[in-house]
């Protein structure tokens, strides 16, 4: 049989994922993200009379150490599985991806396992972060927006 | 290729598993089952071992034979260097010999032991598999904590280890034939979807068995693939027909009766070496001996996936061996 047709019979008995909900629900979350994510800045800008701008760095550092607890306790990785890009996109995503990783190397020693292995999923997301922010940064160098 | 067999008998075996399997529809079959995914044990690598060495000391102890009467273990399971097998057999008596065919070890260790005791090289031989989920969620996807989702397609690797002695003893359950297949490539490299990896290689290793054994399907009370779950196995029934026209009846797969897959967190069902030996050394075997399964083809499938290789671009080949079973009386 040929290859092509193979896949036809495989696509047909392929379930298809629901992207429509899929979207909804990672928009939905995403917001709500948002909206804690702002609640916090508010919370430490208002009643600690942090400045603003540090404010912002209180608020990532929240979220970053609740997810990573949540993923220490056990169940984030199933709010992970729910949510989608609801909980993956924001920086809770890459705090959960860099912590499960932790847990899962410790095993193997701190310098050998931990530290070798803990951003394994997620030294994609720092690696191509820099190469980004480098190259926009340049363009914008060059284009003389200020 | 095709061996027949007239005096090989699997004479004991035994299962041990993990949580999710005993709150699956078979966990009364079983002999033994672990609530966490330790075992008492410091990592889930060494659980899996742990695995192996129960399910051995209790074919052991169900036949009345000391490892000092056994000849020969074959063993194999998913670990790189196929290390839960070689770390349960450190110190053990019996020569060993490990083998690895991925979700296909199972069938591959029962030829090889089957062939030894036909051929009277050996007395007694026991064959071992086991997977652990966590050590194969480890190795080959993400960590186990990590929650990002995955396709309906994907399959959860069950936790256990099965093992069984083979001897020339007359037994209730008969090695009859068995066959080897060759490796197959499906054109796919989706990882997540191993169903339809190894549904080529399982229709080839079944069409060779039946041409090279001159039986048509209906001779079967019931064809088992391994672990093709329940959207691998509806392509295989339509490969099979389209491709060699023969249309499978009796037939299910291991991967979807060890879980019950509408309840359970599983996907598309179970995969892994342990899953075809733990259904059928549990509830086939019992069916067998109640004299509801006369003749069982038993085909265990292997998706032979080397990560480096699928980052590379390549497509993922697999592999299929299959072992006819008898109920005699």
């Amino acid at each position: 049989m040929e290859k092509k047709r193979y896949k036809e019979i495989v696509n047909q008995h392929t379930p298809k994922e629901n992207l429509f909900l899929n979207a909804v629900i990672a928009f939905l979350i995403g917001g709500i993200m948002g909206v804690l994510g702002q609640a916090l800045i508010d919370f430490y800008s208002y009643y600690l009379t942090i400045p603003n701008k540090e404010a912002t760095v209180c608020m990532i550092v929240t979220l970053i150490f609740l997810s990573c607890l949540l993923t220490s306790l056990g169940f984030f990785d199933k709010f992970v599985n729910f949510c989608k890009c609801g909980l993956i996109i924001p920086i809770t995503g890459f705090a959960h991806a860099t912590m499960s990783a932790a847990l899962e190397y410790r095993k193997e020693g701190f310098v050998t396992g931990l530290g070798a292995s803990m951003l394994k999923l997620s030294g994609a997301v720092i690696i191509f972060g820099v190469v980004s922010a480098w190259t926009f940064s340049f363009l914008r160098m060059l284009l003389g927006v200020e | 290729m095709t061996f027949k067999y007239k005096n090989v008998y699997i004479s004991e075996v035994a299962t041990v598993t993990g949580s999710y399997e005993s709150n699956g529809p078979l966990s009364k079959y079983f002999d033994k089952s672990y609530d966490d995914f330790y075992l008492g044990t410091k990592t889930w690598e060494e659980a899996e071992s742990k695995l192996i060495n129960e399910a051995i000391n209790i074919t052991l102890e169900k036949s009345g034979l000391t490892l000092f009467d056994i000849d020969l273990f074959i063993a194999g399971d998913l670990q790189n260097q196929t290390a839960a097998s070689n770390y349960a057999f450190v110190g053990l008596n019996p020569a060993f010999v490990g083998i690895y065919a991925a979700c296909a070890t199972s069938t591959l260790g029962l030829t090889i032991g089957a062939n030894m005791i036909e051929k009277g090289l050996a007395e007694n031989i026991i064959c071992a598999t086991s997977s652990h989920n966590n050590a194969a969620e480890k190795q080959f996807r993400y960590p186990v904590e990590y929650g990002g989702p995955k396709p309906k397609t994907a399959t959860f690797t069950v936790t256990g280890g099965a093992s069984a002695l083979l001897n020339s003893k007359k037994s209730n359950i008969k090695i009859e034939s068995a066959t080897l297949g060759r490796v197959i490539d499906s054109g796919l490299n989706d990882v997540y979807h191993m169903g339809a990896v190894m549904a080529p290689a399982a229709a080839d290793t079944i069409y060779k068995h039946l041409l090279d054994t001159g039986r048509s399907v209906d001779y079967y009370d019931l064809i088992l693939t391994g672990d093709l779950g329940i959207y691998g196995k509806e392509i295989l029934k339509e490969y099979m027909n389209s491709e060699y026209g023969i249309k499978l009846k009796n037939y299910d797969d291991t991967g979807v009766m060890i879980f019950d897959v509408k309840k359970q967190p599983v996907y598309a069902g179970a995969s892994g070496p342990a899953c075809a030996p733990l259904v059928t050394y549990s509830y086939i075997l019992e069916e067998m001996k109640k004299g509801k399964l006369k003749r069982v083809l038993l085909v265990a499938t292997g998706a032979l996936m080397s990560p480096t290789r699928v980052n590379e671009k390549e497509t993922i080949p697999a592999i299929s061996h299959a072992i006819s079973l008898e109920a005699v009386k």
